[in-house]
């Protein structure tokens, strides 16, 4: 039922060749994501500064960054002295194992999820299936991704591509107790509700993610709109938080920095509904705080790699509010599904590569028109198009190491051609005199040439410039005419 | 008059648009600037930048910094191109551990202008003493321009002192076009999905002329607009500042036949 990711690499335009094609999906899009950034941009301008308080944002994620191995082991350590266990994973296997034995030594052979990406990214519902532990999704969106055997295609809103009649075909088909269930709303959220209660009530172990955990108190965040998670965290006896170990923050107070931006960036709410806080297991009355028993699982999985680049590590600044996706020109077209990634969007392109390694994912940093509107809302300032550029130059100087892959060959050799011409002036005019007459042969894509294969992405579409003499030709004639 | 200024024409105007360099030549001399073209400039490297070939790109930053050493102030018809040698110049020659090259980079970017910035701000001037323009003109502004270098409003508000001109709002135009360099070609499908939504929004405005700030970007959408036959006449900004040429030679076939 869980779906796995496709195996790598990743090769975005032809990803979104399929999806482009699908109307249902463009215009399910254009509506949510219309209709979200009108209430970011409302709330957003309801703060007096915003604008310091991304600032300040910036800098409380990246004080954590700097110093990170000193935080985890802070919060470790405050983790431990209120009764909670602490696993460290390098990598998705490890994660995976840690957990499905964690769950095993409880003696449940079910689960229940509170929304995580990072379990999504380590493909956890899969491998706690081939365990034979069932894994149910309780947030709305990701139990009807689960339940559709369906891929995400949001950050915060999984099946954002769904609209409500494809949601009610399938509830019907795939929702116990819900074949007669209309498409409204109500009526779909009250299905899932009844369905998911009965599991809050019985099953004794939970699996979260972190929104963030704060390393001087040991206290770990999660907030949601559902209160599904308010459930998951403190229904069940056994808590197993996995958390991305860049999410550790130094202070309370930056925090409180965070949880003003994150709302407003993300659902375009003031506050969100439920912020939960707990703080290491119920140890007695006087320590009435966590499950009885707390599992936090921090995990590596390509972050170190990424902290390494000087350019690329402000992506993991990120705390994952998905404001990029909602203005970003591309998505909105193609979807998340194309960039067949977790983490799709502006912050995926940067952030994919970086977390699964570039010859993976090369041609997602590619992915974008660097109109830079993901920067703009961004609420810790990751200057994306910056780290885009940056990400292209590590793919095309990687793959001309190789040989191998999408940019080496002829694109490496054109490249360093036309940056030869450019760098002589002679040369240069030379090639102005020679593209007029080329493009006087061209014809517009509709002679024979015009079907070059270099030309045919931009003729496909579109009409090329008539050839002109030089706008420098006509300057030296005017100077040479001056008295 | 001891204003001067010199003109980073970038390779696309030089080559393709060279009306839209004339313009500019008009509208600075107009206002009373004594410009120069140093004929040593090429392309300023934004296209090998953006395609993920810095040390290209660092090469022709050289070139371009050598080429303009002696400029005090440095003009573009391009924000986008503008913005090339403000924003990322410093950021390319800080790549390159070449600390000389970081602080002429940092000059050079200091004294760096779009035609706009430097009419508006430097100059203070809006009104540019254009010849009347009896058109209806929609404006686009280009994701360069607005979002790296931040030139706001700055060419809507030359453009507000045309007599004759009618301007136009476009609905969703801070809305990316999908040029984006060499994005036009390797995400093809993508950049014309996103052209085409431009397109019917520009087309919807009802307006004779598509106005924008960046030749390339008006590549595109004019490519487009003459590909679909639409009657919509794509110009620089400049060129409406100037008086377009009574001569419409320039303009790609199926247009020439609209604007009839």
């Amino acid at each position: 039922m869980s779906e796995r990711w496709p195996e790598h690499p990743l090769d975005f335009p032809k990803a979104a060749a399929a999806t482009l094609q699908d109307e249902q999906l463009r215009s399910n899009l254009g509506h949510a994501t219309t209709a979200i950034r009108a209430k970011r941009s409302d709330v957003v301008a309801e703060v007096d500064d915003w604008e310091a308080l991304r600032d300040e944002g910036a800098a409380a994620r990246d004080r954590a960054l700097r110093r990170l191995d000193e935080r985890l082991e802070e919060l470790e350590h405050n983790v431990r002295a209120a009764g909670g266990v602490v696993h460290w994973a390098p990598d998705k296997a490890a994660a995976q194992r840690i957990v499905v034995d964690l769950v095993r030594a409880t003696g449940s052979d079910e689960v229940i999820k509170v929304k995580s990406l990072l379990t999504d990214e380590l493909e956890l519902n899969p491998a706690l299936e081939d365990a034979g532990i069932r894994s149910q999704e309780t947030d709305l969106a990701e139990l009807i991704v689960q339940l559709g055997g369906d891929r995400q295609s949001h950050i915060l809103v999984p099946a954002i591509h769904r609209n409500r009649r494809e949601i009610r075909d399938i509830f019907r088909e795939h929702l116990p107790g819900a074949a007669e269930v209309s498409d409204d709303p109500a009526a779909l959220a009250e299905a899932a509700r009844r369905h998911l209660r009965e599991q809050f009530l019985r099953v004794p172990v939970a699996i979260s993610g972190a929104n963030a955990a704060v390393a001087e108190t040991g206290t770990v965040a999660i907030v949601e709109s559902e209160g599904n998670g308010r459930m998951c965290l403190t229904l069940p006896k056994t808590l197993i938080t996995v958390m991305g170990i860049e999410k550790v923050l130094e202070t309370w107070e930056d925090l409180g920095t965070i949880l003003r931006l994150l709302p407003r960036s993300s659902t375009g709410e003031r506050m969100n509904p439920y912020t939960s806080l707990w703080t290491g297991i119920y140890a007695d009355p006087t320590h009435p705080d966590g499950p009885e028993e707390f599992h936090l699982v921090l995990v590596d999985a390509g972050r170190t790699n990424a902290l390494a680049d000087p350019v690329g590590r402000d992506a993991l600044r990120c705390i994952r509010c998905s404001a990029c996706l909602n203005v970003c020109p591309v998505y909105e077209r193609t979807g998340g599904q194309a960039y067949e990634s977790i983490y799709p969007g502006p912050i995926g392109a940067i952030l994919t590569p970086q977390l699964q390694g570039l010859d993976t994912a090369p041609t997602l940093p590619w992915a974008s028109s660097l109109c830079g509107a993901c920067y703009e809302v961004c609420p810790v300032k990751i200057d994306i198009p910056q780290i885009l550029v940056h990400l292209r130059g590590r793919v095309t100087a990687e793959t001309n190491a190789s040989g191998k892959g999408h940019h080496a060959g002829v694109e490496r050799l054109a490249m360093r051609s036309v940056a030869r011409v450019m760098d002589s002036r002679r040369a240069y005019e030379a090639a102005q005199r020679a593209g007029r007459l080329g493009l006087a042969l061209i014809d517009n894509g509709r002679g024979k040439r015009g079907k070059l294969p270099g030309l045919k992405g931009w003729t496909a579409s579109r009409d090329l410039p008539d050839p002109e003499p030089s706008f420098r030709s006509w300057w030296r004639e005017r100077e040479e005419e001056r008295p | 008059m001891g204003t001067r200024a010199s003109l980073l024409i970038t390779c696309l105007v030089d080559t393709l648009y060279p009306n839209v360099g004339r313009a500019s030549v008009a509208v600075l001399e107009r206002v009373g600037v004594t410009l120069d073209v140093p004929m040593e400039q090429t392309c300023c490297g934004q296209m090998h930048q953006n395609g993920g070939h810095p040390d290209d790109a660092t090469r022709l930053m050289r070139r371009t910094i050598d080429a303009f050493a002696d400029a005090e102030i440095v003009v573009s018809p391009s924000p986008s191109c503008a913005a090339q040698v403000v924003e990322h110049y410093p950021h390319l020659a800080e790549r390159s551990g070449d600390a000389g090259l970081l602080r002429e980079a940092r000059a050079l970017a200091a004294r760096t202008r779009d035609l706009s910035t430097y009419l508006v701000e430097d100059l203070g001037i809006e009104d540019v003493g254009a010849p009347a323009f009896p058109h209806s003109v929609t404006y686009h502004p280009t994701c360069h321009g607005l979002r790296l270098l931040g030139i706001g409003d700055r060419p809507q508000r030359l453009l507000r002192h045309v007599p004759g001109i009618e301007l136009r709002e476009l609905p969703e135009a801070t809305s990316c076009c999908g040029f984006g360099g060499t994005f036009a070609v390797t995400n093809a499908g993508v950049s014309t999905a996103m052209m085409d939504d431009k397109l019917r929004n520009v087309r919807g405005t009802g307006a004779e002329v598509l106005a924008a700030a960046d030749s390339s970007c008006l590549m595109h959408m004019g490519g487009g607009l003459s590909r679909q036959g639409a009657p919509v006449r794509p110009l620089h900004y400049a060129e409406i500042l100037v008086g377009v040429p009574a001569s419409d030679d320039r303009l790609p076939k199926t247009l020439r036949a609209a604007a009839r």
